[in-house]
């Protein structure tokens, strides 16, 4: 019997649900790192996101659409991933499933599900328990590589929150950022391969290099987002640093601390929320580049990639609107 | 290596048939042959049932300017002048002829001789290419001659041979261009002097080292005509986008080639303005490659005009369970079809046998906003949009952002990961377009 069909007969063997797998398996390594560094903490919490971003999903889809399970297109797991890469070893439980509640229902289904959200979902769970257990979401375990079950917290913060200190020396951050002083600044090294404090996925930035360039090579991702965003970053601190010599605009601390990684390849690269032309991302990836470096240096938070992404999230649209391909044909003379 | 500047794809190329000389495909029992195989009106009948025709007999006359003479492919008897069912399972008029012997109208020059002096008139070479009833062989079927008459004013100062077969299975142009290549190259010259030029450029894209290199061996003695080579990437052989790759120029929205100077001629076209010319020889075969991931024996066949689908895949192994679709085309832009007695027209580059695992189409999902539809259009439109707009008849919204300026060439449905029908919103939208303008 034949079929009939139109045009084309032939289809790329790139579906949705292959991209998703990919993305799942790019950010392996980096989970893997999170849980040699963090033990048996950084498991729990990377398992419990998952799970409960899955049972949100299908919760949501199963009683409030009425529609059959989408839980099978592997997003839900992409989004228990990245949110659990963006929260720190200690957080208990019963907030990740607060913060999994925010992202999947709040974040991705009241928009009507995947492909529609405006914000990206992991970050607006991420941001709405930073937002709500500030000590929780800031309590950092020291790196160990050799024991699995432990659990000391860092008496110091991360890097970024120690360079955050020296410039507010006074009361409110010291709460949260104890007694830092630059000698507990890791160097380039341990930074780059993760063995620091801070989230889970976000310390090694080998490991999320590692899981980029697999993106790219599966063209999962183009390289201007992630490329255009850690450059301006960059560039900025490095005209900073430049001018003044202070530590706190050093440029390569700043490109490998932080959720600056995570952030320029996994999460500002995320399809819904990011403008769909090439001109369009590019300036999205430049607003987030100079919006982290704004956050990081001028506001009360040491980090700044998560605001930076969200508010660029919402700028895309606009950027859409404005910023698109040149149709053939339609040069002026 | 010249190329277009924005979108395309790399497709799998599957010329298996690429290095097989090309076949006489014999002659069936019967053909069919439709009184309209191009754009325009259909040609107007002069034979009736009963009579006998030769080989190059003219069986339909053009009716009006944008039509095309049609020949007897066979000699024979006409059986048949009746709506038949045609390779989609519309019923269309065509002229059944019962094939005796193989008897050619004595005007025509069937031997393989190379014959160089050009008609010095070019009202002369306009007169020869119209009698023989040639259209576009690429895939469009325009007339040609309306193509090679420039309207008052326009002029053009590049002729561009398009040796492009960017379609994954193809090669029917491809053995063309290896085993007519001086025809060829003296087509282009014929056209050259029709348009009082001396620039045709015959395109070959990188894949076909053989073709290039005996077009450019046979160019160095023909003043006029040179090769460039273009990247292999789909959608190369599209009018537009060669031309960019070519001269750098653009076809403005909405207008001609000619607008930009140019004119694009598909070599299968430029040949048989050759044996129009010199031989006298009528368009009534062509190069026909019938191939797909479930063809025994692929084969670039010799086909005649009217010859029934069914006789060709017969000899390249027959049919078999597996096969999931026939396209008549290539797999990008090609029609499936579902009457296999329906016959080869002039437009027909190959018949693909394809498989369930290349051809199935699983149901759509959502959007997920990849932007690949975008970064794949060479049109630089935006596919996902269009979707969008077509399903909300937001008319205006569509010809905004310039809808009708697709060229249907299938990149965003190829590329979409959610399996979106693109081209088909696109199709659509072209067609409300035309209709409201209407």
């Amino acid at each position: 019997m034949l079929k009939v069909s139109t045009a084309p007969h032939m289809f790329t063997p790139q579906d949705t649900k292959s991209i998703m797998r990919d993305v799942v398996l790019a950010l392996l390594p980096a989970a893997c790192v999170g849980v040699f560094n963090f033990g048996l903490n950084a498991l729990i919490v990377i398992i419990s996101s998952v799970a409960s971003c899955v049972m949100w999903e299908y919760l949501t889809v199963r009683y409030l659409f009425k529609k059959n399970s989408t839980i099978n297109d592997f997003s839900a797991i992409i989004t228990g991933l990245l949110l659990a890469f963006n929260l720190p070893a200690t957080i208990p439980v019963w907030m990740i499933l607060v913060g999994s509640f925010m992202a999947i229902v709040v974040g991705k289904m009241a928009f009507g599900g995947l492909g529609k959200n405006i914000f990206n979902p992991a970050l607006v769970g991420r941001v709405f328990l930073f937002i709500s257990f500030p000590v929780q979401m800031t309590m950092w375990m020291k790196p160990n590589w050799k024991d699995f079950l432990n659990t000391e917290i860092q008496t110091g913060a991360t890097t970024l929150g120690i360079l955050k200190h020296i410039d507010a020396s006074s009361s409110a951050t010291s709460l949260t950022y104890g007694n830092s002083d630059l000698s507990n600044i890791p160097d380039y090294w341990h930074m780059f391969i993760g063995y620091t404090g801070g989230c889970i996925g976000e310390v090694s930035a080998l490991a999320l290099l590692l899981g980029g360039i697999y993106l790219l090579h599966k063209r999962v991702i183009t390289w201007h987002i992630p490329f255009y965003y850690l450059s301006s970053v960059f560039l900025i601190t490095s005209v900073m640093w430049l001018i003044t010599h202070d530590i706190k605009y050093d440029p390569l601390t700043h490109l490998l601390s932080g959720g600056l990684m995570l952030g320029a390849i996994f999460m500002a690269t995320d399809y819904a929320t990011t403008p769909m032309t090439q001109k369009g991302k590019i300036i999205f990836a430049l607003g987030c580049g100079i919006l982290t470096v704004i956050i990081r240096l001028y506001s009360a938070y040491p980090e700044g990639v998560s605001f930076a992404i969200l508010i660029m999230n919402a700028f895309a649209p606009l950027i859409d609107k404005f910023y698109y391909t040149r149709v053939y044909g339609t040069r002026k003379k | 290596m010249n190329t277009f500047s924005q979108g395309g794809i790399h497709l799998e190329k599957y010329k298996v048939t690429a290095d097989i000389p090309s076949k006489e495909a014999g002659l069936p029992e019967f053909v069919s042959i439709p009184v309209k195989q191009h754009i325009g009106t259909p040609a107007k009948i002069l034979v009736k049932k009963g009579d006998k025709v030769k080989v190059g007999t003219l069986l339909a006359d053009a009716d009006g300017i944008v039509s095309a003479d049609v020949h007897s492919s066979v000699s024979g008897e006409v059986v048949k002048v009746e709506e038949t069912e045609g390779a989609s399972g519309y019923f269309e008029n065509m002229i059944t002829i019962k094939v005796e012997g193989d008897e050619v109208e004595p005007e025509i020059d069937l031997s393989s001789d190379i014959c160089s002096n050009i008609p010095e008139n070019p009202q002369e070479i306009i007169e020869k290419i119209r009698k023989a009833g040639i259209v576009g062989m690429g895939g469009a079927g325009y007339p040609t001659p309306i193509k090679d008459t420039l309207p008052e004013g326009k002029k053009i100062d590049i002729l561009i041979v398009n040796g492009i077969e960017c379609e994954p299975w193809l090669t029917s142009d491809g053995r063309l261009m290896i085993e007519k290549a001086e025809e060829i190259v003296i087509g282009a010259k014929i056209l050259n002097k029709l348009f009082g030029i001396q620039n045709a450029i015959i395109a070959i894209d990188e894949n076909k080292p053989q073709a290039i290199e005996i077009i450019n061996k046979i160019t160095r003695r023909y003043v006029g005509v040179n090769v460039r080579v273009c990247k292999t990437k789909y959608p190369q052989g599209g009018e537009k986008q060669l031309i960019e790759a070519i001269t750098g120029r653009e076809v403005p929205s909405g207008k001609l080639p000619m607008d930009a100077g140019c004119l694009v001629q598909n070599v299968g076209t430029v040949f048989a303005v050759y044996e129009a010319v010199m031989k006298n020889k009528p368009l009534y075969e062509r190069y026909v490659t019938v191939s797909g991931d479930m063809c025994k024996t692929p084969q670039t066949f010799k086909v005649r005009i009217g010859t029934p689908i069914r006789f060709l895949i017969e000899q390249c192994g027959g049919f078999d369970n597996n096969i999931a679709q026939v396209v008549l085309g290539g797999p990008m832009m090609g029609n499936s079809i579902i009457h296999m007695d329906a016959p080869i027209t002039k437009i027909s580059s190959g018949v693909l046998l394809l498989s369930n695992e290349i051809s199935h189409r699983p149901e759509a999902m959502d959007c997920i906003r990849c932007s690949k539809c975008v970064d794949s259009c060479p049109m630089g439109l935006r596919p996902y949009l269009i979707g969008i707009y077509t399903r909300n008849h937001m008319l205006d919204e569509l010809k905004d952002i310039h809808a009708q300026d697709c060229i249907e060439c299938g990149c965003c449905a190829y590329i979409c990961p959610s399996r979106i029908p693109l081209l088909d919103f696109c199709k659509l939208a072209k067609i409300e377009l035309r209709n409201k303008k209407g």
